[in-house]
């Protein structure tokens, strides 16, 4: 029954996980194909209309939607700062060919009107804006007041993040939807868009038509097409999915392994106390195959049973689980797909490690000859380990002598428990190492590398003029200049389109660490990648990294890298700041600063930067933090509580039924133990003995497997977005070994409690 | 005349409850006098292991008092209970219950490392014969010999009463009588009341006094007035 319930949970997990993945896959393909998500994105600083039908034309586009887009700072009650958003134009008086949006709430925009917008429905939930409200919001340096008439979602828009920040959070990023003139006008793109979007035919060549849409787009500033695959949302929904299709994977097969264990003990329990039967069928001329047949029937009854159990319950658990997730995602419907292959997989998994365990147990059916069979067997041979007794005779008395020669004696059995028991270790080891992991991502994140309190972005670049101006406020304590620069990373293949930032040398508020969290000094030449950023390039320090600049003059450059900097959050990569301005041929030229400020004056300097007309956005560490903690513990990243619990339990698992074993195949010396006068506490001693010296060998092995293990479940559960680090650090251990030894404790209470109930006078009947 | 080792008034033990219910004695008065040898005899089911296992301390009778001399054993708490299992009682078993972990010698340490007045392990190991395979592990003794081994644990303690459920139920004859010989040993040496379970009738031949048992109670108590030694017992 126990056993069953085992195989139910791996196989149950087998098929709510895959069932969750191939839903949230089959939900966001329906959702991107009915919204017409583009495919490929090209930004552009400004191209003409008539451009539009030269990018129609290229060979395997299908459609085309050129639209305006800009920055938006949108003024919000509950915020002392304006919120940054996107604009984003819909066609007048059509319905856009691509990335149309999904109306939940109010109507759509009437283009007469060019103060009417839509507005995302995550972030006007998340300020309680309602249809019907005036927002006032800054475009373009003008501050102008708009009717919300609508609230709305686009598959484009699932994840928002603000520019220059990496953590999504609905509060602080805002999506504001508005007729093209009216937007254009607010950024002087009449006759013209800076964005094209664009969607292939069946099999086109989608490098091909990237390449095609940047030659046509080259001569007005188009900074790269790039695909779906890079669009940011569409990221870190797809990280999101696959880190729940890594557990997917990988948990239901611990489950069904440690069942299969269970299965072989207790089968062989089985086959043991009936070898009587067995000799008995045999003897009236049973076949082997019919006499294992018997046995290997109750194998596969408890397997398919546990089996079928756990189909129910997978899909039970999925149905409830994905909405939870649709509602994470902010999918507008569901398609709820369970993945046939996976009853499949489960089933027969869960029937072939069961049969496997079964068959091991078979072969001692097999051996067994009927009249061996009637007979009791013989008393288990100890002669081997005689030699221990003359050496710790005297220290020993004959309880702990047992004890020893028990271990000594069957190394193998007690081996098998040792490492079930170090495997329990390992695993509460490598959990525990996991949550420090995760606690320290978020400290080295925002307490060692960035030392800021708020972080201020420019509309474009600017002279450093500006960053003396900032200085000036009252309550700003420092200012550190910043340059970000899009570019695309290259190296032979592996590309990366990201940020390289420009840091001054003497940077003290955002840095470049090493591993020892020391300053990397920032040389004249060379760029500093971070360690996720070098393995995705598979590129070492001394090595030349391309990189393409997305901005200005759009450079391409021959980079040596100087060295590789510790970072959990994303995948930075530094220059010296003038090192990066020369290259660029634009000295002097900052996006944006970090500052430090006094509390105290917090408010005031809020109101002065909102009244900047160079500043794009503020961020606050504070605020991001948060964002960044809810998104770890809601995401792939929540499923770590999840696995620790089951880590757990399967610890206490195999420890107590490690203890319950050994106690079936001593209850007949224990009870005579108890029946020569010993009293319960000494009987319990040679079977809790045994317990505690394998507990406590397997606590070393365990911590040794733990550390390798940590390693790989923390690589699981790094993303692109935040790595996760093993960090190894005593109290973790201390604490995993608390839980093993807790799980002992437990368990020998347990097992204590049977045999203080034991009934002597039917322990002392049944022969071994 | 010599005192009772044990006294029971009424013993009576039902297994199960309601119409499953099964009366493994009846309301059993019996006594048994130091010193004897006392054979229980009756075919399976009629009550005399069950008698040994409540007189030994390992079970509770339903209803009725079971004396140890002058205690009765059907008050005793389970801690009086082992206390008087470790001070006072050697119990043999049909399937010797030996400690395959421990050899010949350590298992009949195992009782004199905790018992009150125990003799020297050898000692107990010479009585039985065994002086020369002390350090042998049960899996290298024959079943004889892992008897007499449990017969030597049972005795190392200077017990009060030695109980032996079926000795040498697993034994051929030449063995069986060995293990006899011992026991009238061990009665005669020590002192020692020595109560034998047994269903071959035979074995009673060589008792102070027979116990039939039948349905639960019992039928008649024989007095031996004349005893055979083992070897003269037809087996």
């Amino acid at each position: 029954m126990a056993i069953g319930m085992v195989i139910a949970v791996g196989v149950g997990m087998l098929v709510m996980m895959t069932g969750l993945v191939t839903s949230l896959n089959e939900t966001r393909a329906a959702y991107y194909e009915r919204y017409r998500l583009a495919e490929v994105f090209a930004p552009v600083t400004r191209a003409p209309d008539r451009m539009e039908t030269r990018l129609a034309a290229i060979d395997g586009v299908s459609a085309v939607e050129p639209r305006v887009v800009g920055a938006a700072l949108i003024d919000v009650a509950d915020f002392d700062l304006p919120v940054q958003a996107q604009a984003v134009s819909l066609p007048d008086f059509r319905k856009p060919r691509l990335n149309d949006v999904f109306l939940t709430d109010g109507r759509m925009i009437d283009s007469d009107h060019t103060d009417e917008i839509l507005l995302l429905e995550a972030f006007a939930q998340a300020h309680d804006i309602r249809p019907g409200d005036r927002i006032d919001a800054t475009m373009n340096g003008a501050r102008r007041s708009f009717q919300v008439v609508g609230l709305a979602q686009a598959p484009e828009f699932l994840y928002t993040t603000a520019p220059g920040e990496l953590i999504p959070d609905d509060a602080r990023f805002g999506v504001i939807w508005m007729s093209r003139s009216a937007l254009a006008a607010a950024y002087d793109m009449d006759g013209a868009f800076n964005e094209a979007l664009l969607s292939l035919s069946r099999g086109a060549n989608e490098a091909a038509v990237m390449a095609a849409v940047d030659r046509i787009l080259d001569p007005y500033g188009g900074t790269g097409a790039y695909p779906l695959a890079d669009q940011a949302s569409n990221q870190l929904v797809s990280e999101e999915i696959s880190g729940l299709e890594a557990a997917a994977v990988g948990v239901p097969p611990i489950f069904l392994a440690v069942a299969a264990f269970l299965l072989y003990i207790v089968i062989n329990r089985m086959v043991q106390s009936e070898r009587e039967e067995i000799g008995l069928m045999k003897a009236f001329g049973y076949t082997n195959g019919e006499v294992g047949a018997h046995y290997f029937k109750l194998v596969l009854a408890i397997a398919f049973g546990g089996a079928l159990a756990g189909c129910l319950m997978g899909i039970a658990g999925g149905r409830a689980l994905i909405q939870v997730y649709v509602a994470y995602f902010k999918f507008p419907f569901l398609v709820f797909q369970l993945d046939p292959a996976s009853f499949v997989t489960g089933v027969s998994v869960s029937i072939l490690s069961a049969s496997a365990g079964g068959l091991l147990v078979l072969r001692s059916v097999f051996a067994l000859t009927p009249a061996a069979a009637m007979r009791a067997p013989a008393p288990a041979d100890y002669s081997r380990t005689g030699a221990i007794g003359h050496t710790l005779n005297r220290f020993l008395d004959q309880p702990s002598r047992m004890v020893l020669r028990r271990i000594t004696r069957q190394p193998a059995r007690m081996a098998g428990a040792m490492i079930g028991i170090a495997c329990g270790m390992a695993l509460s080891v490598s959990m525990i190492t996991i949550y420090a992991g995760f606690d320290r991502t978020i400290d080295l994140t925002f307490n060692v590398i960035d030392r800021s309190d708020v972080t201020v972005t420019f509309t474009h670049a600017r002279s450093d003029a500006t960053i003396f101006n900032l200085r000036r406020m009252k309550g700003v304590t420092f200012v550190e200049p910043v340059r970000h620069v899009p570019a695309v990373l290259r190296n032979g293949l592996a590309t990366h389109r990201g940020v390289v930032s420009g840091l001054p040398p003497d940077a003290r508020l955002s840095r470049a660490l090493d591993s020892d969290l020391a300053d990397i000094p920032l040389k004249n030449v060379g760029i500093v990648l971070s360690t996720a950023l070098a393995t995705k390039l598979s590129i070492r320090p001394g090595d030349t990294l391309t990189v393409e600049v997305r901005e200005g003059r759009q450079p391409v450059l021959q980079i040596p890298v100087t060295a590789v900097a510790e970072s959990l959050l994303g995948s930075p990569s530094y220059m010296d700041l003038d090192t990066l301005n020369r290259a660029l041929r634009e000295p002097n030229r900052v996006s944006g600063a970090y500052l430090s400020i006094d509390e105290a004056h917090a408010t005031d300097i809020y109101a002065a930067l909102q009244d900047m007309p160079t500043v794009a956005g503020v961020s606050l560490k504070s605020q991001a933090e948060v964002a960044f903690e809810t998104l770890m513990n809601t995401g792939a990243g929540a499923i770590r509580y999840v696995m620790g619990a089951i880590a757990f339990v399967i610890t206490f698992g195999i420890v107590y039924n490690a203890a319950r074993i050994a106690y079936a195949e001593r209850s007949r010396d224990l009870a005579s133990l108890r029946v020569i006068g010993f009293t319960k506490g000494e009987a319990a001693f040679v079977l809790l003995g045994e317990l505690a010296i394998v507990t406590l060998v397997a606590l070393p092995i365990g911590s040794v497997l733990g550390y390798y293990l940590s390693f790989g479940i923390a690589a699981g559960f790094s993303s692109e977005l935040y790595q996760i680090p093993a960090i190894f650090d005593p109290a973790s251990y201390g604490f995993a070994a608390m839980v093993v030894l807790g799980a002992g404790v437990a368990s020998g209470w347990l097992v204590k409690r049977d045999i203080d109930r034991a009934d002597l006078v039917s322990a002392l009947k049944t022969r071994e | 005349m010599a005192r009772n080792t044990f006294t029971t008034k009424g013993i009576t033990k039902v297994y199960g409850e309601g119409r499953s219910a099964v009366h493994a004695l009846r309301g059993v008065d019996l006594d048994i006098p130091e010193g004897e040898i006392v054979v229980l005899l009756g075919p399976s089911g009629s009550g005399k292991s069950t008698l040994l296992n409540i007189i030994g301390g390992l079970d509770r009778a339903t209803k009725g008092d079971a004396y140890f001399q002058d205690r009765n054993l059907s008050e005793m708490t389970d801690k009086q209970l082992t206390r008087y299992r470790r001070d006072h009682v050697g119990f043999v078993f049909q399937f010797y219950n030996l400690m395959p972990s421990l050899t010949a010698r350590e298992n009949v340490e195992l009782v004199t490392e905790i018992a009150r007045d125990p003799m020297e392990p050898d000692e107990a190991l010479a009585m039985v014969g065994l002086r020369e395979r002390v350090d042998h592990f049960p899996a290298q003794l024959s079943g004889g010999e892992q008897q007499r081994v449990a017969i030597a644990r049972a005795v190392a303690k200077n017990p009060t009463v030695l109980f032996c459920d079926e000795p040498t139920g697993a034994l051929d004859s030449t063995t069986g009588r060995a293990v006899l010989n011992v026991l009238k040993d061990v009665n005669e040496k020590l002192g020692a009341t020595v109560l034998i379970v047994t269903h071959a009738a035979s074995q009673a031949a060589m008792a102070d006094r027979v116990i039939h048992f039948a349905d639960g109670g019992i039928r008649e108590v024989v007095v031996n007035h004349t005893k055979l030694t083992p070897e003269e017992i037809d087996w």
